[in-house]
């Protein structure tokens, strides 16, 4: 049976300003959605994704204007209505959850102020009742003491629960309309679950409509009945969830299927004399132990993922091997002699060794000097190459991360994409020719596609330049793609470690038993079967 | 009527040389730098070309000017008429003489002054930011209780310490300027510090010297270069004011803070001639903030 239908987009045109031309983001789409359902709407980043979601609020962000179609929601048509009309739905009909809740609340108030402003603004309730509202609506989402939880600031609580709040705040006015611009992305996959659990039970219990969007499919399948795919601001194709994960009939939308299937092939079990030997590492920031007793050891030609939540310490760990933070106890052995400790005392050889690749390619090149320098300034330092050698070899680099040189040589980082960008940070890794790159979250701002190709890049690599890698992620679907071994941390010690097949095939400790079982699958079935064993266990 | 004639028809001027100057230098300026001049705003080429013109009068003033700088000749205050286009002083010295003259020693000091201070404010403030601890603490307070002594107070007690000669006025006002540019340079390096590109070139090896120039510097112009344009404005009154105390440039060399000063009673009189010095440098500061604004748009990335 049809519910009636909430929303109508047809024929949805957004464009975008850059300098003084006006070029289009959204390119004519359709959107229905029916009383109490969750439409989910995926692609890539510049996808159009939360342009779309927010022109469903008749919304359009600094710098971009609807310029065609119309939006008709629950009978209001929202281009044509005044502000005013349109302001007195928003929070109180539609309301809007934002992909970091830690930037998107307000730092200096408490969170129930900001939960009760919606509804006392909007006369819904009164000020008392709205607090007492808030604690119901705080308990079914599931927050720790939901009496006490809204009397305090947003840095007060973890990432996890802010998100569960800003939720709950979106619930405040029991609206019609929900968008999720990504609630979950900025977590780990154990507090992910979680936040899904409660998000899906909330929407039900109260039958709101939701678009929620994400890039991750395997989210998407958990929280949506229906899904549209969108690619540079076109609809590929819609279908309810399952007939999609099923059938999908586009080939794009295979190939986002597909992109999980990268799988690099088994090595042998490694031998000799380790590149890198961290032994029994305690470090501390301050008087706070972070890393306790932590060892493991990497091979040349071999990956170490190292995995664990955020604060588990696996950043700690590559500031320690790299030099950044010195050890309280324990050493790091490179090819057996050891380092010193910080990074000052480390000879220029040494540094040239172990070279790294940082998650944000935005903050980790400098903005202002051009690839040139970027890339030749570790082989100028470190190899001694000069003019036409030095040419050369840059150019060399930008071929082997597939780069045309003559394209990209002159640029900026700023007329590059973000996985351009992160094969700039390889290139710079690669021209000081190490034998060890720590590559630190290096996949987790991207898309997934882009993903994929940096994977793969990084796998060819290391085949050819016989390179060791200590790959840090929270992903645990990288892990399986690109790992030989993998070292599981939490509370900063080591939980356990293992080659790859072992450990997902037979984990020994409950924690990494609970951390794979916490990652997406496709399987629409998957939160329930999972919550449903979880509950028996509890 | 005629001198509001005489500025529309020279501010005209100016922009048309601006117009002229954006399009030689768009046709001249190698392929990747097109964009730079394509875009320049009219009021950027119109602050260009004033600044152009300054320089080059300012280099060539002996060649132009029609007199010497200090030649007296003949009675004081006469009215705008050849062989004296735009009167003499009170002392009988030639008004357009003394204003080219002023051109070289005013601007030149002040552009001097300004820049010694940007290179010693801004390399110490990003040194301090980048080894951070005692080095910054030590360096900071130190230019805290510097700053918290009145400015003219302080250069006239160095003034009186070291002597007047051009040179030292020059070290004195940079040296005073250079404690307020040490303090933005430092905060704003304090923010790039602690970005990954920095670490990454710490942990590359990279010395001191290279991390300021190449990692920070870059990162930190657009604050530096608007700080520059207001500086560079305030160091005429600053050069002015000690001139008025008998401290600053020493006449007969002209100089146009002084020439405001000692003609000023010719106001009383309704005559303009001391207002041409003062919109002399009014002129150019308008020029210098123009580029300035030019360039802070271009360092923001708001055009890209």
């Amino acid at each position: 049976m049809e519910k009636p239908v909430l929303l109508t987009i047809k024929g949805m045109q957004i464009e975008g300003r850059s300098g003084d031309a006006w070029h289009p983001i959204i390119k004519g789409v359709d959107l229905t959605l029916h009383k109490g359902e969750v439409l989910g709407l995926i692609g890539e980043s510049g996808a159009g994704k939360s342009t779309l979601g927010l022109a469903a609020m008749g919304f359009a962000r600094d710098g971009c204007r609807i310029s065609g179609g119309t939006i008709d929601f629950d009978g209001i048509d929202l281009r044509t209505a005044p502000e005013a009309a349109r302001r007195g739905l928003r929070g109180k009909r539609i309301a809007y959850v934002a992909q970091s809740a830690a930037a998107s609340f307000n730092p200096a108030h408490k969170l129930i102020d900001q939960y009760c402003e919606g509804p006392v603004v909007h006369g819904v309730m009164s000020r008392e009742k709205a607090e007492a509202d808030a604690v119901e609506l705080y308990r079914r989402m599931r927050l720790p003491n939901p009496e006490e939880i809204g009397f305090r600031y947003p840095h007060q609580v973890s990432g996890g629960q802010l998100q569960r709040a800003m939720t709950a705040m979106a619930m405040a006015c029991r609206p019609d309309l929900i968008i999720f611009d990504e609630p979950t992305t900025a977590l780990d996959v154990t507090t992910q679950i979680e936040v899904l659990a409660a998000i899906r039970d909330i929407v039900r219990q109260f039958g709101t409509a939701a678009i929620y969007i994400t890039h991750d499919l395997a989210v998407v399948a958990q929280m949506a009945d229906r899904i549209k795919v969108l690619l540079r601001g076109d609809e590929v194709e819609e279908a309810d969830t399952r007939s999609m994960l099923a059938a999908p009939r586009e080939d794009y939308t295979k190939s986002l299927w597909a992109v999980r299937s990268f799988a690099r092939t088994e090595q042998p079990p490694a031998t000799g004399t380790p590149v890198v030997s961290v032994r029994n590492v305690t470090a501390a920031y301050g008087t706070v132990d972070v890393l306790k007793n932590v060892s493991f050891d990497i091979h040349a030609r071999r990956t170490v993922a190292v995995v664990g939540e955020s604060g588990s310490g696996k950043s700690t760990t590559a500031r320690v091997i790299t030099g950044l933070l010195s050890p309280r106890k324990g050493e790091v052995l490179f090819n057996g002699k050891p380092l010193p400790p910080s990074f000052k005392a480390r000879s220029r050889e040494e540094l040239r060794q172990c070279q790294m690749i940082y998650q944000m390619a935005d903050t980790a090149l400098n903005p202002k000097l051009r690839l040139r320098e970027l890339i030749g300034r570790p082989a100028e330092m470190y190899l001694g190459l000069k003019g036409k050698a030095l040419e050369t070899r840059i150019r060399d680099l930008l071929a082997l991360i597939e780069l045309e040189p003559d394209k990209y040589i002159d640029r900026l980082p700023g007329e590059l994409s973000g996985g351009q960008k992160q094969r700039i940070g390889i290139a710079r890794a690669l021209a000081a020719e190490p034998q060890l790159i720590i590559c630190d979250e290096v996949t987790s701002a991207l898309d997934q596609i882009v993903q994929e190709g940096i994977l793969k890049l990084l796998d060819r690599l290391q085949g050819e330049l016989n390179l060791a890698y200590m790959f840090i992620t929270h992903d645990l679907a990288t892990v399986k793609s690109i790992a030989d071994e993998v070292v599981v941390m939490q509370h900063g010690a080591v939980v356990e470690r293992g080659p790859k097949a072992e450990l997902f095939a037979d984990p020994k400790e409950d924690y990494t038993n609970l951390l794979l079982s916490s990652v997406p699958e496709m399987d629409p079935d998957w939160l329930n079967r999972l919550l449903a064993e979880r509950g028996e266990l509890a | 009527m005629t001198i509001l004639l005489s500025i529309f028809i020279g501010l005209g001027l100016f922009f048309l040389v601006g117009f002229a100057g954006r399009t030689a230098l768009h046709a001249a300026a190698p392929a990747h730098h097109k964009p730079m001049f394509r875009d320049m705003p009219l009021t950027a080429s119109f602050g260009l070309a004033v600044i152009a013109i300054y320089v080059v009068v300012a280099i060539l003033a002996p060649v132009i000017a029609p007199f010497g700088e200090g030649q007296v000749l003949g009675a004081a205050y006469q009215p705008w008429a050849a062989p004296h286009y735009l009167g003499t002083d009170k002392l009988g010295r030639d008004m357009l003489t003394r204003l080219i003259y002023g051109a070289r020693n005013t601007v030149g000091i002040a552009f001097a002054t300004t820049a010694l201070a940007f290179v010693l404010g801004s390399v110490l403030g990003i040194w301090a930011a980048l080894v951070g601890g005692r080095l910054d603490q030590w360096m900071s307070r130190f230019v805290d209780a510097l700053m918290a002594i009145p400015a003219l107070i302080f250069s006239l007690l160095l003034l009186t310490i070291f002597g007047t000669s051009v040179l030292t006025l020059i070290l004195v006002i940079a040296a005073v300027d250079a404690t307020r540019v040490y303090r933005l340079a430092r905060s704003v390096a304090q923010g790039i510090v602690v970005m990954d590109y920095i670490e990454a070139a710490r942990l590359r090896g990279e010395g001191m010297w290279r991390l300021i120039r190449r990692e920070i510097l870059p990162n930190a112009m657009a604050p530096l270069v608007a700080e520059f344009g207001l500086r560079f404005c305030f160091v005429f009154l600053s050069i002015s004011a000690l001139s008025f105390l008998g401290l600053g440039i020493k006449p007969p060399t002209a100089d146009w803070g002084s020439m405001v000063r000692e003609n000023a009673t010719l106001i009383t009189f309704g005559d303009i001639t001391p207002l041409l010095p003062a919109g002399a440098i009014a002129l150019l500061t308008v020029a210098v903030n123009f580029v300035v604004d030019w360039q802070l748009h271009r360092a923001s990335g708001l055009k890209e």
